[in-house]
C-alpha cells in the first residue's frame, strides 16, 4: 500500500487528522508519533521561514504571538513554490482579514513593505537610462514620452506611516512614529533595496508612469493628488536610484 | 495654451531634475568588507533559507561581510582580539573569529 503526495501534505499540515493511512516507520508498524514529530518540524520551518521574512511583524507582534498567528497563516496558506525565501507573498492580506489583530490595522501594510524590500532585493537587474536621452527630447516629445522602471522598483501606499513603524519595530532608538500616511518608494541602484518616502503626488506619479502612460499624463495625475507636486524633485530621486531603465519618446505630430 | 504652460513646466523640471542628478558612477562604490561585522547584523536581505539571512554567529566573524564605502574597510577601528592581536577588515574572507 502507498500514500500519495497529496494524502501526507493534507495530513502534514493538519493535526486534528491520523497520519496518514499505510504510512509506516521503517519496522512494518503505523508511522503515528515518528509523524507527529515530522508534521511539528514542518510548522516549526515555516514558522522560522517566516519570522526571517517578516521581521518587522515578528517583532510587533511579539515571539509568543507571532508564532500562534503564523501557525494559524502557514496552514490555511502552505508554501505555493518551492523557494522558502518567497514565502509568504498572502500575508500582508491574510494579516489584513485576521480579526484578532483588527486593533494593528498598520500589521498588514508592513508586511506588504516586507514582502517588497524582499522582492526588490530578488529581481533581475538592469541598466539605468542614461540621463542625457531626456536632453535630446523636444518639449512635446517630453509630454508623449513613456518612462520604463527597473524590475526591482516597488511602490507601497499606506494609510499608515509604514515606514516609520518599520523602522520602530527594527532600529533600536528609532523615534515613534508619526500619525501620517506614508508612500514608500523601493529602489535598488546596486545589491540592497533602498527605501524612500514619497513627498505628496509623487506616488500618483510613479504608479501613472509604471501603469505605462505618458510623462504628461503621470504629471497630470500628481498634481490632482497634490497641487504642489514637485516633478523635479521626483525625477532626480528615480534618475539616482537607477529606477529608470528605458525612455521612449512620443510621436510629434 | 494651457497646454503649452504645462509642457513648459514639465521641460523645466526635467532640466532641473538633470541638474541635481549625479551619476551613481560618481557616488562612493561600495565593497563587500569581511571581518567587520556584530553577530547576526551582517548584511543580507535575501530572506529565509538563504545562506547569509542574518547568520553571522559571533562578533566581527571573518567570513561574514557588511557593504561599506570603497577605501574604508580596512580601515574601520574594531577592539583587539583576546589575545592582543590587532583586528582589521579585509576584502576577502578571513579565517578569524569563526563560529566553534
Amino acid at each position: 500500500m502507498t500514500v500519495s503526495q497529496a494524502q501526507l501534505h493534507d495530513a502534514l499540515l493538519d493535526g486534528a487528522r491520523p497520519a496518514p493511512a499505510g504510512l509506516t516507520d521503517g519496522h512494518g508498524r503505523p508511522a503515528g508519533g515518528r509523524f507527529a514529530v515530522y508534521r511539528n518540524n514542518v510548522a516549526v520551518a515555516l514558522t522560522d521561514a517566516l519570522e526571517a521574512n517578516f521581521p518587522a511583524v515578528a517583532s510587533l507582534l511579539g515571539p509568543a504571538n507571532f508564532r500562534n498567528v503564523m501557525g494559524i497563516f502557514l496552514r490555511r496558506h502552505p508554501p505555493a513554490r518551492p523557494m522558502i525565501a518567497e514565502y509568504g507573498a498572502g500575508l500582508p492580506a491574510f494579516l489584513d482579514g485576521f480579526e484578532p489583530l483588527g486593533h494593528l490595522g498598520y500589521l498588514g501594510d508592513v508586511a506588504r513593505l516586507e514582502q517588497a524590500l524582499r522582492a526588490a532585493y530578488h529581481a533581475a537587474d538592469a541598466a539605468p537610462v542614461d540621463p542625457a536621452v531626456f536632453e535630446a527630447l523636444a518639449p512635446d516629445a517630453l509630454m508623449q514620452s513613456r518612462l520604463t522602471l527597473a524590475p526591482a522598483v516597488r511602490l507601497v501606499r499606506s494609510n499608515w506611516p509604514v515606514h516609520a513603524i518599520r523602522a520602530y519595530a527594527l532600529e533600536p532608538g528609532a523615534p515613534k512614529p508619526p500619525a501620517q500616511p506614508q508612500d514608500v518608494l523601493i529602489q535598488r541602484p546596486e545589491y540592497d533595496p533602498q527605501m524612500t518616502t514619497l513627498p505628496p503626488g509623487a506616488a500618483g506619479f510613479v504608479t501613472t508612469v509604471a501603469a505605462g502612460h505618458t510623462l504628461g499624463a503621470a504629471h497630470d495625475a500628481a498634481l490632482a493628488e497634490a497641487a504642489d507636486f514637485d516633478l523635479a524633485q521626483t525625477l532626480a530621486l528615480l534618475l539616482s536610484g537607477g529606477a529608470i531603465t528605458e525612455i521612449t519618446p512620443g510621436e510629434t505630430p | 495654451m494651457f497646454n503649452t504652460m504645462k509642457t513648459v513646466a514639465v521641460a523645466g523640471a526635467v532640466t532641473a531634475a538633470l541638474a541635481a542628478y549625479t551619476s551613481p558612477a560618481a557616488a562612493e562604490e561600495k565593497v563587500k568588507c569581511y571581518g567587520v561585522s556584530l553577530a547576526g547584523e551582517n548584511d543580507c536581505k535575501a530572506g529565509a533559507g538563504t545562506t547569509c539571512a542574518g547568520t553571522s554567529t559571533v562578533d566581527y566573524q571573518g567570513n561574514a561581510w557588511t557593504l561599506v564605502d570603497e577605501g574604508t574597510c580596512t580601515e574601520i577601528d574594531l577592539p583587539d582580539m583576546a589575545d592582543g592581536t590587532p583586528r582589521e577588515g579585509s576584502l576577502e574572507p578571513l579565517d578569524r573569529d569563526l563560529p566553534s
